[in-house]
């Protein structure tokens, strides 16, 4: 048995490189939390699969999406699996540079019908799945319940920004350096430039109309940024315009916050060991203006694997391991079921067991499904993407005109300037790159 | 001097680093220029083609492209300005009989053996934070309100940053010159009664002189290139208050994966960076000459 | 020093060196004492200057990354472009020293120059090039970009320290018949060798540092220690602390390297010294 099964992969091995050796999968990955889980548990695999052995490269976001976009695009070749988001996955699929995961939607171990379908949709072209999803996430409101009824409010399961900038202000007590609300104020497009747009949702209003003309003039944009600078001006920590995702998060835990509308993920992170309020926690909806859109925005990290790779089954059994049904058990076993990566799996949120661990888990797959990468906003959108416009260019703009956005939360400059200069931005950029005359 | 055939040699020997330095200079350029005038976004590989003058064009249209000469200017010129100046300062008092003057001369140099990223994190997230920050601590502690650095002072936190990075190279290169001053000059002035300042104004500072060029030479070309820093702190913002050439260059390249733009970007900052480093030359030329 | 210095004189200068030198020192004392600190206690308001210290952070480090392999590509990239920066240099510098020509100024210059292009606008010609001769994430491939990356500024420095040198002792060796080699080995070298080992560890120093190439250009083979930082920074929750002993891991070797030479580092560069 063992004899042969080494037969068949020197043979294998021999037609494709004249080598018999072990293969090397070359894993590129963010330094999110739960992949660096990941990184520590894949033991696991390699001991199931003696014939792979696994090389980590791990690097902050920004970084990662430099290196893998250079390397998929000059088909330089150095990753066999790449954790990439939803914003890539479309754009580079469509572009031929991903290896369909067909094996693995026809595996019936890996039951592929189990993803949760609008993730899967949005990892999906023409059917054919190109990235299995890690975890996935959506945004909501994290508040102190313990703050909210010392001010004697009741929080509505899906409360509008309207009451959010009541309460905000009410709960702000500067002397004891407890913040009504913190929101992220750091340029870049995944920073405020996810929280923004998704925020602008809610007020109505989208990034592109149809012709795909930028629309950052528009009164809706004026509305939501107008509110989003005064909230923070009046309700805010210190410093809000350098802070993300990961500074927030470190003041939320130390008490320093009231609320926070962010992703859904930093839920485990409120509730984790690092935190002082974990037992104060408690979810809402997203906001909303009752326009019929919450500031519900969605995004998942996925591993694919990118085309020309030698390595391509190896790389996609590697990719069934992380994104299996076992793995998050694996997870729950060593970090116990709150931790595990959320929001993929249909199955996890039928599990009693995960449902009661996690007091968020309902809110956040429910975020999920409500979440419309299609329709992202009231009116009609020609791109797909709820907080982002899947085309090659949004990063780039979405980058530039954030600084903007972040000037006006710094207070240097007015809301009217940030917005005109973002509309300059995105138009000129648009222009070059040949959607509008 | 030397032999016809010395002299020969030693052409020769000089030919290997000239060599391959030309072929590093000359290749990337020749590509970078090539691609200056094409229309290649990464992205968008199907999409290729001559461009014309189109990269330039809008590079230097670019809203930010005003801002970032100004920035990179003030960048520059502000941490030569401070280094220099703090430096001469600095390497006279380490020049004194001083208790434990080898400690005390590796905490002034220790900052330069930091990796710009950890400076500028460690900075960020350890100093200038307006919450957790040991300077609104501080602050706090005297009854002050903290100062929002990034939101308020974002140019000038950066040149503090940058500042602290480079003022130990300043200070040592300063220092070894003070060294090597001559004594027997120093003590006839003493004789003649000058005083302090008439001596550092006619025999200390003449004599820095050529080490302040090797300084502002040397930091200049570091400084132009300042990145590192600016992407961990700002992002270029608020606004475009920190974007500096260097930092609209890689937006266009790693941000909007736009190679042609890039091209034109770095062949621009190149024409300005020489310009620059002409104007330095003519101030500061006859102190090179050997 | 010849001269007499009064004890108050001496007494006021050291405090005020000793203070200023603990301010230069104190963002790296901070970040080495936030290492041995929880993730709470890191962010803890008042700051904690007396906490019971854990080893917490360096565990979690240790356990997420191969640090012996990014300490490794750092030391052989940075020690090995350095070394072939300076094979390539001394005969440069020396021949630019000794026989300087009209235009020895303009192609120094010219060297130096070639340093200002932002290494990001070549940043894809670049890659593609290393692809096509499969240097991508390679040691070599990182040695010799570093190596034309630090050349300029080594021969600039070498340069000014050979200037240094009196020609007459040169050419009193040639009178004796010494050839060449010769006198640049046993002549030339020895009297430099204060000067070429200041520059060697600056230039260390520098190529230890450098992090847009040696993070661009590696995967797993040659990744260094700027790798190993950014897969620490701004990760998803609490950082600081294992940033910090991170960061302290990483800075660690060439500030050791740094002090142990600080003398070294003094006493080489002479730059304006008299003529």
């Amino acid at each position: 048995m063992k004899l042969s099964s080494m037969l068949i992969g020197a043979c294998s091995a021999f037609a494709l490189f004249a080598t018999a050796q072990a293969e090397t999968v070359t894993i590129a990955t963010v330094n999110n939390g739960d992949m660096v889980t990941m990184k520590g548990l894949a033991d696991d695999f390699t001991k199931s699969h003696p014939g792979i052995e696994l090389e980590w490269v791990v690097l902050d976001e920004n970084t990662l999406r430099q290196r893998v976009t250079t390397d998929i695009a000059t088909k330089g070749g150095q990753f066999d699996v790449m954790i990439i988001g939803a914003y890539e996955v479309p754009i580079w699929a469509n572009r031929g540079w991903l290896v369909p995961l067909t094996k693995l939607q026809e595996d019936e171990a890996y039951d592929a019908n189990d993803l949760v379908p609008s993730v899967a949709d949005a990892l999906s072209v023409d059917g054919k799945l190109y990235a299995a999803p890690f975890y996935a996430e959506s945004s909501m409101l994290h508040y102190r319940k313990d703050l909210v009824e010392a001010a004697g409010l009741t929080m509505p399961n899906a409360p509008t920004w309207e009451f959010i900038g009541e309460a905000a202000r009410k709960m702000t007590d500067r002397e004891k350096g407890i913040n009504g609300i913190c929101l992220r104020g750091l340029p870049g497009w995944g920073q405020l430039g996810a929280v923004l747009p998704a925020t602008v949702n809610s007020f109505g209003g989208r990034l592109f109309d149809e012709d795909w003309n930028p629309q950052f003039d528009q009164p809706e944009w004026h509305e939501a940024l107008q509110f989003y600078v005064d909230i923070l001006k009046d309700a805010g920590p210190a410093g809000s315009s350098s802070n993300g995702y990961a500074e927030i998060m470190a003041l939320f835990q130390q008490g320093k916050c009231a609320m926070w509308m962010d992703a859904t993920v930093a839920a485990s992170g409120l509730t984790g060991a690092d935190s002082t309020v974990a037992d104060k926690m408690a979810w809402a909806l997203a906001p909303n203006t009752g326009l019929g859109k919450t500031a519900g925005w969605f995004w998942t990290w996925t591993l694919a694997i990118p085309a020309g790779t030698a390595q391509q089954d190896a790389a996609a059994e590697f990719i069934a391991w992380a994104t299996s049904k076992e793995y998050t058990k694996l997870v729950a076993g060593v970090k116990g079921w709150a931790q595990v990566p959320p929001g993929t799996r249909t199955s996890l949120y039928e599990n009693q067991t995960y449902l009661d661990a996690a007091p968020f888990a309902q809110l956040t797959i429910d975020s999920i499904r409500a979440a419309d990468a299609n329709n992202p906003s009231v009116k009609p959108v020609p791109y797909t993407g709820v907080q982002f416009a899947a085309i090659p260019e949004w990063i780039g703009i979405g980058d530039s005109i954030t600084q903007q956005f972040s000037a006006a939360i710094a207070g240097t400059k007015t809301v009217e300037e940030a917005l005109a200069e973002a509309q300059n931005i995105a138009t000129r950029e648009m222009r070059a790159a040949g959607y509008i005359d | 001097m030397a032999t016809k055939h010395t002299k020969t040699l030693s052409r020769l020997m000089n030919l290997p680093a000239i060599g391959l330095l030309f072929i590093w200079m000359i290749v990337p350029l020749t590509m970078a220029i090539y691609y200056s005038f094409q229309r290649y976004n990464l992205l968008k590989p199907d999409q290729r083609g001559f461009a014309g003058w189109f990269n330039y064009e809008f590079f230097i249209t670019d809203p930010a492209f005003v801002a970032a000469i100004i920035n990179t200017i003030v960048l520059v010129g502000g941490v030569l300005l401070i280094t220099i100046i703090g430096g001469v300062l600095l390497g006279l008092l380490l020049n004194q009989a001083i208790v434990g003057r080898g400690i005390v001369r590796i905490l002034f140099i220790s900052p330069f053996f930091v990796m710009p990223t950890v400076a500028a994190l460690v900075w960020k997230n350890m100093l200038m934070h307006p919450i957790y920050g040991m300077f609104a601590e501080i602050a706090r502690f005297f009854g002050g309100t903290p100062i929002d650095f990034f939101a308020t002072i974002p140019l000038l936190s950066i040149v503090i940053i940058v500042t602290w990075q480079w003022l130990p190279f300043a200070t040592l290169i300063l220092l070894t010159a003070l060294q090597s001053l001559d004594q027997e000059q120093q003590e006839a002035a003493d004789m003649d009664g000058a005083s302090a300042f008439a001596k550092f104004r006619y025999i200390t500072l003449p004599h820095l002189a050529r080490a302040m060029t090797v300084v502002a030479l040397i930091e200049t070309i570091f400084l132009l290139s300042i990145f590192a820093e600016i992407k961990v702190t700002t992002n270029g913002g608020p606004g475009t208050d920190t974007t500096n050439l260097p930092y609209l260059v890689f937006s266009r390249a790693l941000q909007h994966f736009d190679v042609g733009g890039a091209s034109a970007g770095g062949i621009i900052a190149v024409i300005l960076a020489n310009i620059v480093a002409i104007f330095l030359i003519r101030a500061v030329g006859k102190n090179l000459e050997a | 020093m010849a001269r007499k210095v009064s004890i108050g004189r001496k007494v006021g200068f050291t405090a005020l060196a000793w203070t200023l030198g603990c301010l230069m020192f104190f963002p790296i004392f901070w970040m080495m004492l936030t290492g041995f600190k929880t993730e709470v206690g890191a962010i803890a308001s008042p700051p904690q200057f007396f906490f019971t210290p854990t080893l917490e952070s360096y565990k979690d480090v240790i356990e997420q990354s191969n640090y012996m392999r990014f300490v490794m590509n750092s030391i052989i990239i940075a020690g090995g472009s350095t070394l072939l920066a300076l094979v390539v240099a001394i005969p440069s510098a020396w021949s630019m020293a000794f026989s300087p020509t009209k235009h020895t100024k303009d192609v120094l210059m010219w060297m130096l120059s070639t340093k200002m292009m932002p290494p990001v606008g070549v940043l894809v010609p670049l890659y593609l090039m290393l692809q096509y001769f499969g240097l991508l994430d390679t040691r070599t491939g990182l040695v010799i970009i570093m190596m034309l990356i630090n050349l300029p500024i080594i021969i600039w420095m070498l340069f000014t320290y050979f200037k240094e040198i009196p020609s007459e002792i040169l050419e009193a060796s040639r009178m004796d018949g010494a050839v060449l080699w010769k006198e640049i080995v046993y002549v030339l070298l020895p009297m430099a060798l204060p000067g070429i080992a200041s520059t060697l560890l600056l230039n260390l120093i520098l190529a230890w540092n450098e992090s847009f190439w040696t993070l661009n250009l590696t995967a797993s083979n040659a990744a260094t220690l700027t790798q190993f930082i950014s897969s620490f920074s701004s990760p998803q929750g609490l950082f600081f602390a294992k940033l910090s002993a991170a960061s302290t891991m990483a800075i660690g070797p060439i500030m050791v390297l740094g002090w142990f030479s600080q003398k070294q580092l003094v006493t080489g560069l002479t730059f304006g010294a008299v003529k």
